[in-house]
This record gives structure tokens, C-alpha cells and sequence, in this order.
């Protein structure tokens, strides 16, 4: 249930801050353990199975827009509420800093429109300072991790295969979808340059978990989050449950600005504004779960000053906001000439990429770096939206035409209209997406000057690449055009060369942005314990990707879910005991 | 949403869709579909799941106006001549892409001076050319300005500003086209249906030299499965 709030509100068992991953998995397994719960989003009610809300199988041309990005970062169909800047909510850089901050407002979050990649982080993710010297190992491994992995796969459903590689953990895998047409391309020359190239770990039914959730119809469009719940969002698999229990209040569009403590330094709830009305409410709780995404769980804590904690709550290390840390990212496509003119079939399959490369080497050192990435690929005859059929003049002066002869590149008229078809679902691309150093020197901190549209002081960013991840995005370029070369490809736009970083995005902008209040056993050097326990205040936890001390080359979404299942087992064990 | 139909359509042989395997859906997916909405009715979301501050924006935006009539007289020749019709399909004005690029532009500002400037570019030339604005030039005049224009790799440098307004104005043409139900349908995409995807047809497979192997044909999903509920005996990690 959902209710506007008073101020006299009840006294919650536990607030938790934040629908996506984290929160939406804490809700579930303690809303089952039978807690009085409060659950805060900033954004409204969202299921994608509402007809005003849903996307999932509209056209292109149902937007008159045709799906561009205009309002919606990726896209009018995306089902994200927020983007890279949201209207009254600023945030700032310094030195130069070109991070950018993806926030999606809206019940399940940033669950709603991920690509749903879904990979358990390895042994080695877990220690990669005894490897390369570099940054912290994690306080926990695999090993204590490896079971709630287990229980995630089961609850929520992934598809993959048991390949038995060393740091890419099997799991409990739905059977994969077969390959596309570009995928095998990828597969063949791939695998002839040593390339490992497997079925993606996707959390989307290819086949059904339980008697709730459909079974995937594959319409591709799983950034649209899908109305009978075939792929994984927080908000449809764990919060719906959770809330058909009344022992869990729901409060959307509660902007959370800062955690509450007593005099003793414990915390006694939240307060918040609520959009609505523009007011200031506060919710009282015993134990208060912070999972509002890496960088605004850090903002929450920074902004919860008092007496007792100037510098903000479970700052007493003064870390909490830095090692902020993204994947690294860069990209390449070339036009396959041997894929065009194909013939059409329906080619949507899942939404994503049914074969990967999972990170293949042993040590990169000897290129100039030591974190691994992996490789996902995109192409195939998709649904045509706006930019299909841009920037002709780049591709059909490329290859001969019809007739056998070249053409000027260009054009217009009969012949451009059939240059657009010939070229449908030729051209392939591949991002890399690799594991960076953590760095005391990036983090985000408070703004000394700026305040949001709710009078909450936002964050400001400080962050730069290091000689690591500029290396490693050089090594995936030349990875991306030895095997799109092997294809028969001819790539499209110029290598990026050092002066650009090799293509190398800006921090932030793969968004998995983590390590902001990160785990460790010593309270000088971290924020949290090995079970996303603040160090300072034991009725505080971060369940979100925060607690990271290393983002491996993994998406972090797995890893959250599993840490809050963990942590929110350690919870309840911990109030049974009276601990907290 | 239990109810399945799957084996008994699969080895009825009757599967006449052309998709082999749409048998394997449930009776409620197959009905799934974007909803129908009448021309003109107002719906909640503005009929593709807007928030209200995205369907006000849409709204406002709606009832502006950017192009003049002459502008956009101009812009539906051009259109034609990018994209005409032929034996598959109809032409860019056919398909609405003239009242797309007005509402583009002022979703898009930043199209706005470059377009209307273009589009005075085109009429200076032909003026020069031919002391006729471009819409009253004969198409053989206008193909003629449009050939100095459209291939930016051999442009003499008095055409360079006609150039850089031929390329957007193609792309926004012809993306236009192939975004509206005529052109998807001319383009052949097949898919945004419920379905069950069971791999690359093999005919298409044998033409690319390639070909599933048994560890693939093991692994994947079997599309008669799909709403088997997995169980997890037998299965070790």
C-alpha cells in the first residue's frame, strides 16, 4: 500500500531509502521476516504492465519523435524516469572533472531500462591487490559471497551456460537463446583469434522461475521493461511481492535528504520532502537502510550532519564519497559487407546480446595494464527508430553497388532508398567494458554552494582516468578492429588515438558508478563491515553498489543483489540478537 | 497465463503464420500488442507511456508552428526527390515525412537555423541559376543543384554550405521514411510481436557458410519448454 504521509507518522521496524537492486532485494527478504518496513522512493509508482506507463511493444512511429533521445537519454521507448540531467536536481564538477550521473526517478530505478547483464563477480574480483598490487582486495571472497549468488539466480532467473572458467563463475543457469547471425560471424573469427566467446548472462526468462512471471516472447525490448516481468527489475520481481504484504508501506516521490540520529549517535529514521507538496516529513525507524544508488547513498550520509558528526553520518574514516569508480568503456563498429542485402527474418531474440566475450587473459601487463574487460556486441536487423537510415554517405560509397561498380558516396533518389535496405542490419559494433583502479583522489563530495529545487545540498565530482584504463581502452580498440577486420568488416569513423583517450567514455557514463562508501574490516580505512554495516552506527546499512571496493570488469547489479540479500539476512540475525 | 496451447499447435502442423513457432505462446501473449488507439483520442501517457511532464511537453510543441508554407512546400520536394516512390513502397511525402521534420525541429532546436537557412541557401542557388525559387525550378533544374550537393566527398567549395545541408536534410529524410509504418514495412522488419526465437533460419545459416553445432543445438532453449517451469534437481554449480 501507498500513502500520503503526516508528519506523527508510526515508528517503522526499517526504512529503506531506494527501490532499485538493493533496496527492492532488502524490502523482499525482510519484508518475509515479518518487519514493520517503510520503503522511500524519490519517484513515482511505476509497473510497466500500467497501460499509460508501458512502452514495451509500442512503434517507432507512436512517437512522433520516433523513439529519438530528446526527453529520454536512450531513447522515448527507454524506461527510465531521470537521465544524465534531471530538471531542480543540478549536480557540479571541479578541475576539469567530466563525470556525468545517471539517475532514474522511479519505483525499481535504474533496474527498469539496464541491459539485464548479469554476471557474478570471480575470485580473483575479490582479491586484485594480491594480483596486481593495485588498489584493496574486498575483506569477503567468492567463497562468502557464492551462495546468495545461488539463491539470486534461483529467485530471479538467469540465462547462461557452465563453461567451467577459472573467474567466471557458473551459476544456476536458464538454458541461452541461440546466437544471431552476427553472433556466429562473431563467434567463428572470435574464436580463431583465442577469443572466448560464450552465451551471454542475461536475467531474462528463456524459460519460467515460477508461476508469476511469463516466459520471454523476445521483442528485444527489455530496456522497455516488460509487462508480464519476463526479465529482471527490481521494482516488478522484488518490491510487488513485498508489497502485497501490509506490513510494508510504500512512499513515492519522498526525496530522502538526510538520516536522523539521536543523542547517543544512533539513528532514529529519515526525513524527507515530499514532491507533492513540497513539505518536510520525517519517518521513524529502528534500523535505516540506505540503497539510493552508490553516489546518492553518499550524498545522504554527507548531508546528515549534526553536533555529533560534522563531517556526516559513518564519516569518521573521512572516506565516505571517495573511490568512486566506473567501468571503463569504449566502443567500434564496421559495416560487414558479407551481411548485406540479407534476407528478412525476425531477428529481436532477447533484449541483448545473446553471445559474449568474457575477460580472456591471464596478465595485461605487458600492455600497459592489469584490470580485464569484456567484450558485448550489438547488430542485427532491429527495429528501424530515429537515426536509421542517417549518415548514408558514410556507408554506400564503401563497398560497389548493385551493378558492381562503386558509387560516390552520398546521393539521393531511387538508388539512396535502395542503399538504406541493402545496408539494414549490416553494420555490427562492440563495446568493451572493463574494470578501472579505484582512486582515493575521485570521489564526490557535498557542494559547498549549491543546493537542489528541495534545498538538499548536492554532490560535486572529482574525477580522472588513470594510465590503467587509458592503456586497457587502447588494447580494446585494436581488439575490436583485428576481429571486425577478421569479419571481412570495414570500419566506420577513425580509431580514436591517444588524444582522445582511445575512445575511452567519461567517468560515469557506463553507470556503474560504485565504491563511494566501500567495505573493509579497519573503520579507519572503510566505511562499512563486511556486511554493509556502517562502522560508526550500527542501525545504519548501505545496500547499494557503495560498499564496492572493486567493480571487477562485472556489471554490478548480481553483486548488489547478493551483498543485500547477505547483509539483510546479517540484519535480521543481528535484531533477533539484539545487537542493533 | 497457464494455459498453453504450444505442443498440440507445434505438432498440429497447421502453423500457417509463417513463424514456426508462434505455437509455443501462450493464448494471452499472442494477444499482446501495442494498444489501438483511435485518431485524435486522447489517451493517458499520450498513447506511448509519457509522463505528464513529457506529455505536456509533446502537447506544447504540437502546437507550435516552425516552418512557413513555403518552407515546408520546399522541404516535401526535396523530400520526393530523396526518397520516391517506387515499386515497393510509396515517397517521403506518402509517408508524412514533411510534417515530421516540422515536428523534429522544434524537438530538436538545434536542427532549426540550419534547416531554414538551407533551405534559403537552396533558393538563393537557384535563383542564381535559374532566376526561379527552387519549387518552380523544373526537377531536371533542381536535380541539377542537388547533384553539386549531395556527395560531400567531391564538393566544389562553393557548394560546401549546400552540402552540409543536403547530408542533414537527407538524414533526416530518410530517417523519417524508414521510421514510418510504410517505410518499416518496406524495409521488412519483422519483428516488436510476441514470438519464440529458435536460432537464424537454416537456409540463411547454410548461405553464410555457418552453421549451429550440437554443443549450441544442446545447450539453447528448447521453444517448447519456454513455459516449463525449470527445476533445479539434477542441476549442479
Amino acid at each position: 500500500m501507498s500513502f500520503q504521509i503526516k508528519k506523527n507518522a508510526s515508528v517503522y521496524d526499517i526504512c529503506i531509502v531506494g527501490s532499485g537492486a538493493g533496496g527492492g532485494m532488502a524490502a523482499k527478504v525482510l519484508s518475509e521476516a515479518g518487519y514493520k518496513i517503510a520503503l522511500m522512493e524519490a519517484g513515482p509508482r511505476f509497473d510497466p504492465a500500467n497501460p499509460e506507463q508501458q512502452t514495451q511493444l509500442k512503434w517507432s512511429y507512436e512517437s512522433p519523435r520516433r523513439g529519438a533521445g530528446t526527453t529520454r537519454a536512450f531513447g522515448d521507448f527507454d524506461m527510465a524516469y531521470g537521465g544524465w540531467e534531471i530538471d531542480g536536481e543540478p549536480y557540479t564538477r571541479k578541475d576539469d572533472t567530466k563525470f556525468d550521473w545517471f539517475r532514474s526517478r522511479m519505483l525499481g530505478g535504474r533496474t527498469n531500462h539496464w541491459g539485464r547483464i548479469s554476471l557474478r563477480f570471480g575470485p580473483l574480483d575479490f582479491k586484485r591487490k594480491d594480483f596486481d598490487g593495485k588498489g584493496d582486495n574486498w575483506p569477503i571472497g567468492y567463497d562468502d559471497v557464492k551462495p546468495w549468488y545461488d539463491k539470486v539466480d534461483k529467485l530471479i532467473g538467469v540465462f547462461g551456460t557452465r563453461e567451467g572458467l577459472a573467474n567466471e563463475p557458473d551459476g544456476y543457469f536458464l538454458p541461452p537463446p541461440k546466437p544471431r547471425l552476427h553472433e556466429m560471424y562473431l563467434k567463428k573469427y572470435g574464436e580463431q583469434m583465442g577469443l572466448p566467446v560464450i552465451p551471454a548472462r542475461l536475467s531474462i526468462l528463456t524459460k519460467r522461475i515460477d508461476t508469476r512471471r511469463g516466459a520471454c516472447f523476445y521483442c528485444n525490448q527489455c530496456s522497455r521493461s516488460c509487462t508480464i516481468y519476463g526479465d529482471f527489475s527490481s521494482s516488478s520481481v522484488l518490491v510487488k511481492p513485498a508489497l502485497e504484504y501490509d506490513n510494508v508501506d510504500l512512499f513515492v516521490n519522498a526525496m530522502v535528504r538526510e538520516v536522523l540520529t539521536d543523542e547517543n549517535g544512533k539513528a532514529t529514521g529519515v526525513s524527507f520532502i515530499n514532491k507533492t507538496d513540497m513539505e518536510e516529513y520525517q519517518v521513524k525507524a529502528k534500523v535505516v537502510i540506505l540503497a539510493a544508488s552508490a553516489c546518492g547513498s553518499a550524498r545522504i550520509l554527507l548531508n546528515s550532519r549534526s553536533e555529533k558528526y560534522p563531517n556526516g553520518l559513518g564519516n569518521s574514516s573521512g572516506l565516505i564519497g571517495r573511490y568512486l569508480h566506473d567501468s571503463t568503456g569504449a566502443d567500434r563498429a564496421a559495416l560487414i559487407p558479407s551481411l548485406m542485402d540479407r534476407k528478412r527474418y525476425n531477428e529481436d531474440g532477447v533484449g541483448g546480446m545473446h553471445l559474449y566475450v568474457p575477460w580472456w587473459m591471464k596478465d595485461a601487463s605487458k600492455h600497459g595494464f592489469t584490470r580485464g574487460y569484456h567484450i558485448e556486441f550489438w547488430g542485427g536487423m532491429g527495429m528501424p527508430s530515429y537515426g536509421t537510415g542517417f549518415g548514408m554517405e558514410n556507408l554506400n560509397g564503401l563497398v560497389a553497388g548493385k551493378d558492381g561498380n562503386m558509387k560516390k558516396a552520398g546521393g539521393y533518389g531511387a538508388s539512396l532508398k535502395d542503399d538504406v535496405r541493402r545496408f539494414y542490419g549490416a553494420v555490427v559494433g562492440m563495446s568493451g567494458r572493463g574494470e578501472s583502479i579505484p582512486q582515493k583522489d575521485n570521489y564526490c563530495e557535498l557542494d559547498p554552494e549549491v543546493v537542489d529545487q528541495y534545498g538538499i545540498p548536492v554532490l560535486r565530482f572529482h574525477y580522472k582516468w588513470t594510465d590503467d584504463e587509458r592503456q586497457q581502452a587502447k588494447h580494446m580498440q585494436d581488439t575490436f578492429e583485428e576481429l571486425l577486420t577478421n569479419m571481412g568488416g570495414i570500419m566506420l569513423g577513425d580509431k580514436p588515438g591517444a588524444d582522445e583517450d582511445h575512445g575511452l567514455h567519461n567517468p560515469g557514463r557506463i553507470i556503474h558508478e560504485v565504491g563511494t562508501t566501500r567495505m573493509g574490516d579497519d573503520p579507519k580505512t572503510s566505511v562499512v563491515n563486511r556486511y554493509n554495516q556502517l562502522h560508526d552506527v550500527k542501525n545504519v546499512f548501505v545496500m547499494d553498489g557503495g560498499p564496492f571496493v572493486s567493480q571487477a570488469d562485472k556489471n554490478p547489479t548480481w553483486t548488489i543483489l547478493a551483498l543485500a540479500w547477505r547483509a539483510s539476512e546479517y540484519l535480521n540475525e543481528e535484531i533477533k540478537k539484539m545487537n542493533v | 497465463m497457464d494455459r498453453r496451447k504450444s505442443i498440440k499447435a507445434m505438432f498440429a502442423g497447421t502453423v500457417t503464420s509463417g513463424f514456426m513457432f508462434s505455437g509455443c505462446l501462450t493464448d494471452k501473449e499472442a494477444e499482446l500488442k501495442s494498444s489501438d488507439i483511435a485518431e485524435g483520442e486522447i489517451v493517458a501517457g499520450g498513447g506511448y507511456g509519457r509522463t505528464p511532464e513529457e506529455l505536456a511537453r509533446d502537447q506544447r510543441l504540437v502546437s507550435e508552428t516552425f516552418f512557413n508554407e513555403h518552407e515546408m512546400a520546399t522541404i516535401a520536394v526535396l523530400a520526393d526527390l530523396i526518397i520516391p516512390a517506387d515499386e515497393s513502397s510509396g515517397s517521403a511525402t506518402d509517408a508524412g515525412v514533411p510534417e515530421f521534420i516540422e515536428f523534429i525541429v522544434k524537438d530538436m532546436p538545434w536542427h532549426q537555423t540550419p534547416m531554414r537557412g538551407g533551405l534559403m541557401w537552396l533558393d538563393h542557388e537557384s535563383n542564381r541559376r535559374y532566376d526561379l525559387e527552387f519549387i518552380k525550378a523544373s526537377e531536371d533544374q533542381q536535380k541539377a543543384i542537388l547533384d553539386d550537393i549531395a556527395y560531400p566527398d567531391e564538393v566544389k567549395p562553393q557548394f560546401e554550405h549546400g552540402a552540409q545541408f543536403f547530408s542533414r536534410i537527407r538524414n533526416l529524410v530518410a530517417t523519417g521514411f524508414f521510421t514510418s509504418k510504410m517505410g518499416i514495412e518496406d524495409l521488412g522488419y519483422q519483428g516488436n510481436v510476441p514470438n519464440v526465437w529458435d536460432g537464424v533460419p537454416r537456409d540463411v545459416l547454410e548461405k553464410h557458410g555457418l552453421e549451429y553445432d550440437e554443443k549450441i543445438l544442446t545447450q539453447s532453449i528448447k521453444p517448447e519448454e519456454r513455459n516449463d517451469v525449470m527445476s533445479w534437481d539434477d542441476y549442479e554449480v
